[in-house]
């Protein structure tokens, strides 16, 4: 996704709008690449087991992106291969050398024991599935991204018949003035993937706004209106579930040939093993 | 031994769900051959006459009559199940759940742009009708459920091998296919 290629390269997202921290932010994020750059850059290769299978990767690598090269699976929603690492949803959780970590914030290390695929991990997992469908408002069948939605495959996964949390109807905006594009943050699960990758004119579209409970993702709407059409459907394809969608379109995909209504999440990456 | 008694309802549902168990095509016969039906739309038995052994309802609580006929159930069955997301969480109805319902029912008799004769704004307030719950309510939040089948509506396959592991106490077949959000 062309979004991502130039993640690294000169141009690093910033985590909010205001000028005056911009700065500030670019270079801490500055640091935090070349940090990562150079663990990657050196290239010297590292065995870990995940599961009892004997993997390897470059030093450094995200332990997610790590084990999807080596054909293991570990689920993840805030988080894709090129990405700075934010661990918000933590969905990827394995048991890093006995304590619980999350695998797309840890780099992988010579000699880790890493248990993955475990009923104690798929029960926190599902857990977490469903503390995100009961936190927002999740009507999958009036919902343009179902069967393409990240969240809802995992739900499919992990076979969520009912979330075991009580429902909490959260009254939630919806904002359509945003050009191409509209933001329902009903649905919305605060993995700040639009943030990291969307930008306009080098500033930020989405961004973050409130504390604690009253967080909610926000978007510039003068930026948003000068997203193309092809920024606009990239926008859409990071979101991991419905948040972001396209207008004037939507529903154009008959049920069973979207993403997930045959092929469980993540099979892909499982078959290359 | 005699067969094993089912009872259904749909509350604040659209009779999808319904309609996906007929989905099931000629399986109905064996169906029809392996249970009872007791209240049900499908046989129009209006009240309870015996104690079921299944209860399967869809669509979830909008007001105190769904409320009623649920509490019937949890009574006259021994095995409750949600069947469908109206009745697992609300479902489209529930959309309602974050708008005072005041303003649902103001925009439904008055205000609405479909509305063009109630210039005296009268409101339905007759003896007959049941009251509007503050919001529509998943059953299990009510009373105990004991099974749960996702779907809008569910796939013909998840109620036909529910039922069948139901009725022959095996365990129930459940490839990703049929489960499903919508
Ligand atoms: S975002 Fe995903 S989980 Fe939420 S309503 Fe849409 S399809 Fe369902
Ligand atoms: S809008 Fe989508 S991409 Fe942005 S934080 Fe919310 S869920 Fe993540």
């Amino acid at each position: 996704m062309g979004l991502f290629n130039n993640l690294f390269g000169k141009k690093l997202p910033v985590e909010t709008p205001l000028d005056k921290v911009q700065d500030t932010v670019s270079s801490a994020k500055e640091v935090i690449k070349t940090d990562i750059q150079k663990e990657v850059n050196m290239s010297n290769k590292v065995k870990f087991i995940i599961d009892g299978k004997e993997c390897t990767a470059e030093k450094g690598m995200m332990l997610v992106d790590a084990a999807a090269e080596n054909g293991v699976y570990i689920p993840v929603l805030c988080h894709m291969k090129g990405m700075i690492p934010a661990g918000s949803c933590r969905v990827c959780t394995c048991k890093i050398n006995g304590r619980n970590m999350a695998g797309c914030t840890t780099p992988v290390d010579e000699g880790m024991k890493i248990e993955n695929d475990t009923p104690e991990l798929t029960e926190l997992r599902k857990t977490i599935v469903e503390v995100l469908f009961v936190e927002g408002n999740h009507f999958c069948p009036a919902c343009e991204k179902s069967g393409n939605c990240e969240l809802q495959a995992l739900g499919y996964k992990y076979q969520m018949m009912v979330p075991r949390f009580p429902y909490s109807f959260p009254p939630k905006a919806v904002e359509a003035g945003a050009g191409k594009i509209y933001l329902d943050r009903n649905r919305c699960i605060m993995c700040k993937k639009c943030i990291r990758t969307v930008h306009v004119d080098g500033k930020n579209v989405f961004a973050f706004r409130g504390r604690g409970a009253h967080l909610e993702i926000n978007i510039d709407k003068t930026l948003a209106a000068k997203l193309t059409d092809k920024q606009a459907q990239e926008a859409m394809d990071v979101c991991p579930v419905g948040s972001i969608l396209r207008k004037e379109k939507g529903f154009d995909e008959p049920i069973g040939t979207r993403k997930y209504d045959k092929h469980q999440i993540g099979s892909e990456i499982e078959k290359v093993s | 031994m005699s067969k094993p008694v089912v009872a259904t309802a749909s509350l604040a549902g659209c009779f999808g769900c319904h309609m996906s168990i007929l989905d099931i095509d000629d399986r109905i016969l064996q169906l029809v051959e392996l249970v009872e039906f007791n209240k049900s739309p499908i046989d129009d038995i209006k009240t309870f006459t015996k104690m079921c052994d299944v209860g399967i309802i869809e669509g979830g609580c909008c007001n105190s009559e769904n409320v009623e006929n649920l509490l019937a159930f949890r009574k006259n069955c021994k095995i409750l199940i949600s069947l469908g997301e109206c009745a697992i969480m609300g479902g489209l109805p529930a959309l309602r759940n974050g708008i005072p319902v005041e303003e649902c029912i103001n925009e439904a008799y008055c205000d609405g742009p479909t509305v063009s004769l109630n210039k005296e704004r009268i409101l339905p307030n007759d003896d007959e009708l049941p009251m509007i719950l503050d919001k529509v309510y998943p059953l299990h939040e009510i009373v105990k459920i004991d099974y749960y089948l996702p779907g809008c509506p569910p796939r013909a396959d998840l109620i036909w091998n529910a039922l069948v592991a139901l009725l022959t106490g095996s365990k129930m077949d459940l490839p990703y296919e049929v489960v499903k959000f919508d």
